[in-house]
């Protein structure tokens, strides 16, 4: 479904992203580990066209997407959810949701997806008229993740969305993401937080200094031991 | 003071600060959006009386036709400079952007003196605003009544677009943050250009009453209302609608009052607006609606 190959990014004469090739296949979890500042978020912003890749192609359902603005990727079906949640305080939880699926026509597929995404979240539901600034952290993240889905995106890209969150959280949005891909969604999840994503993912890419240097399937990646003692602190 | 002179002060302090409000509404969605002081926004109020009048005054066309064609034409002016001169700067630093804004008004005011003369021209007023109406014993002119009433309904159109519409959404959340916006799937740059579009818009229809009250227009006569109009959005908290509208009022009301019960200091009117923003900066540093600048993690 989505096909990245040889990426280079660079900010300024910072060399983010050195070649990275990864592919998402359709219906499954691909996550993206690796330490601070080893390429994920950059990765995950230039699928989104966010920032545009000096070499490499991102190709996505057969198109070549490398050069498209991001309000045009987001229409293609790509759907991210930032890191550090940027949802708009200023909007209510209902609107940040409408923002989401700003670009939709389907009136009533719309409303259908509000209500899946409340019984998904039911604590939105409670806030729905709440500005999303006065969330808490947590309840920041769930509208985050609600919002893009509210695009009803074929690919959901999420950059850290256990970040910041108490282990019972953490616990439950993993869970969520697990129904979320059962009932269809292609999902590319970063994390630092390498043993559930492991765990939860299909396959899964270790990113180091802008270089994917492993890959392989989940659970064959939480057996391995350079993996074990980079990221999972043994 | 008698009660029939108060009325009628507090009517022009209403049509003073409505006139503010409109004007300020464009500065304070520009700089929402863009972070930007629009410099030229004063001058784009400018360029729409010249319209106005040369619709009426030289193409004959009726009022109404001529004050609609004004504010399209004028939101085509803002939206012109957006494109030619904010755009191509957006992801440069601030300060360029703020310096261009300067070089726009200059240039605003320097090309209207050159293609219509720096000489004032007479404004056609339109009859409705000149009439004399007697309500119940007092006496106004047309002018303080219905200023205040349309630029009434024009602000209360305008919230209503920005919070009760999809664009308007949209506005709201590319002034929080862009790049969240365009991850939506919205068109940044559009929603921009309908923003410069509204609020040069509004300035076209404060610029055609301004002018109706005071029927003289010349190329500078943007540079104070624009001042003021700016303080109103400082005084009501940059960035905030509603908060541009209140300022708005809170200017013009105080600055009718100072001149009705202070006439001996009506020379120092100016000075007393800035007053007013100077107190409400030490009061509250971020408006009256302005929000602190604290984040939540
Ligand atoms: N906006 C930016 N400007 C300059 N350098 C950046 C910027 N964003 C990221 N970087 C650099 O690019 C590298 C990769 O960062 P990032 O993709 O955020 O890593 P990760 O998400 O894995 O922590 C880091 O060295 C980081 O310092
Ligand atoms: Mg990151």
């Amino acid at each position: 479904m989505l096909e990245v190959n040889n990426l280079h990014v660079y900010y300024g004469g910072i060399h983010a992203l050195k070649g990275v090739s990864l592919s998402v296949p359709k219906g499954e979890i691909v996550t993206l580990v690796g330490a601070n500042g080893a390429g994920k978020s950059t990765t995950l912003r230039a699928i989104a066209g966010l920032v545009k890749p000096k070499e490499g192609t991102i190709r996505f359902l057969g198109q070549d997407i490398t050069h498209l603005p991001a309000y045009r990727v987001a229409q293609k079906g790509i759907s991210l959810a930032p890191e550090g949640r940027r949802i708009f305080p200023n909007l209510s939880v209902r609107e940040n949701l409408a923002m989401g699926a700003y670009a939709r026509k389907d009136k009533a597929e719309i409303q259908k997806d509000l209500d899946w995404v409340y019984e998904l979240f039911p604590r939105l539901k409670e806030r729905e008229r709440q500005s999303g600034g006065t969330l808490s952290g947590g309840e920041q993240q769930m509208l985050a993740i609600g919002r893009a889905l509210m695009s009803r995106p074929a690919l959901l890209a999420l950059d850290e969305p256990s970040l910041g969150l108490a282990p019972l959280l953490v616990k439950e949005v993993f869970s969520v993401l697990e129904a979320i891909n059962s009932e269809g969604t292609t999902i590319l999840l970063v994390e630092q937080n390498a043993n559930a994503a492991l765990k939860l993912a299909k396959y899964a890419y270790v990113l180091e200094t802008g270089r994917v240097v492993l890959e392989g399937r989940g659970e064959d990646l939480l057996k391995n031991s350079k993996v074990r003692q980079a990221y999972l602190g043994e | 003071m008698t009660f029939e002179v108060f009325i009628q002060q507090l009517l022009n302090g209403l049509t003073l600060g409505g006139l503010y409000s409109l004007i300020a509404i464009g500065y304070t969605m520009v700089y929402g959006i863009l972070q930007l002081i629009n410099f030229a926004h004063g001058d784009i109020f400018m360029v729409a009386t010249y319209f106005a009048f040369y619709l009426v005054a030289v193409f004959a066309l009726p009022w109404w036709a001529a004050a609609l064609l004004t504010l399209g034409l004028t939101a085509m002016v803002g939206v012109l400079v957006e494109r030619v001169a904010y755009r191509p700067l957006r992801n440069e630093p601030r300060i360029s952007l703020l310096i261009t804004a300067i070089g726009v008004s200059f240039f605003i005011e320097n090309l209207a003196i050159v293609t219509v003369g720096a000489r004032p021209k007479g404004f056609p007023t339109p009859k409705l605003m000149s009439q004399v109406i007697d309500l119940g014993g007092i006496r106004m002119s047309g002018v303080s009544i219905w200023v205040p009433l349309l630029s009434s309904v024009l602000l209360v159109l305008l919230l209503f677009i920005v919070y009760r519409t999809k664009v308007g959404m949209a506005m709201r959340a590319v002034s929080k943050d862009v790049e969240a916006t365009r991850l939506m799937g919205v068109n940044v740059d559009r929603i921009i250009m309908y923003a410069f579009a509204l609020g040069s818009a509004l300035a076209a229809a404060g610029g055609m009453m301004w002018a109706s009250k005071y029927p003289q227009i010349q190329p500078l006569m943007g540079v104070y209302p624009g001042w003021k109009a700016f303080t109103a959005a400082v005084v009501g908290g940059i960035g905030n609608i509603v908060g541009a509208t209140i300022g708005g009022f809170i200017i013009g009301i105080a600055e009718i009052m100072t001149i009705a019960f202070l006439p001996q200091l009506s020379g120092y009117r100016d000075a007393f607006v800035f007053a007013i923003l100077i107190l409400v900066l030490l009061v509250k540093p971020s408006g009256l609606l302005g929000q602190s600048l604290k984040e939540k993690v």
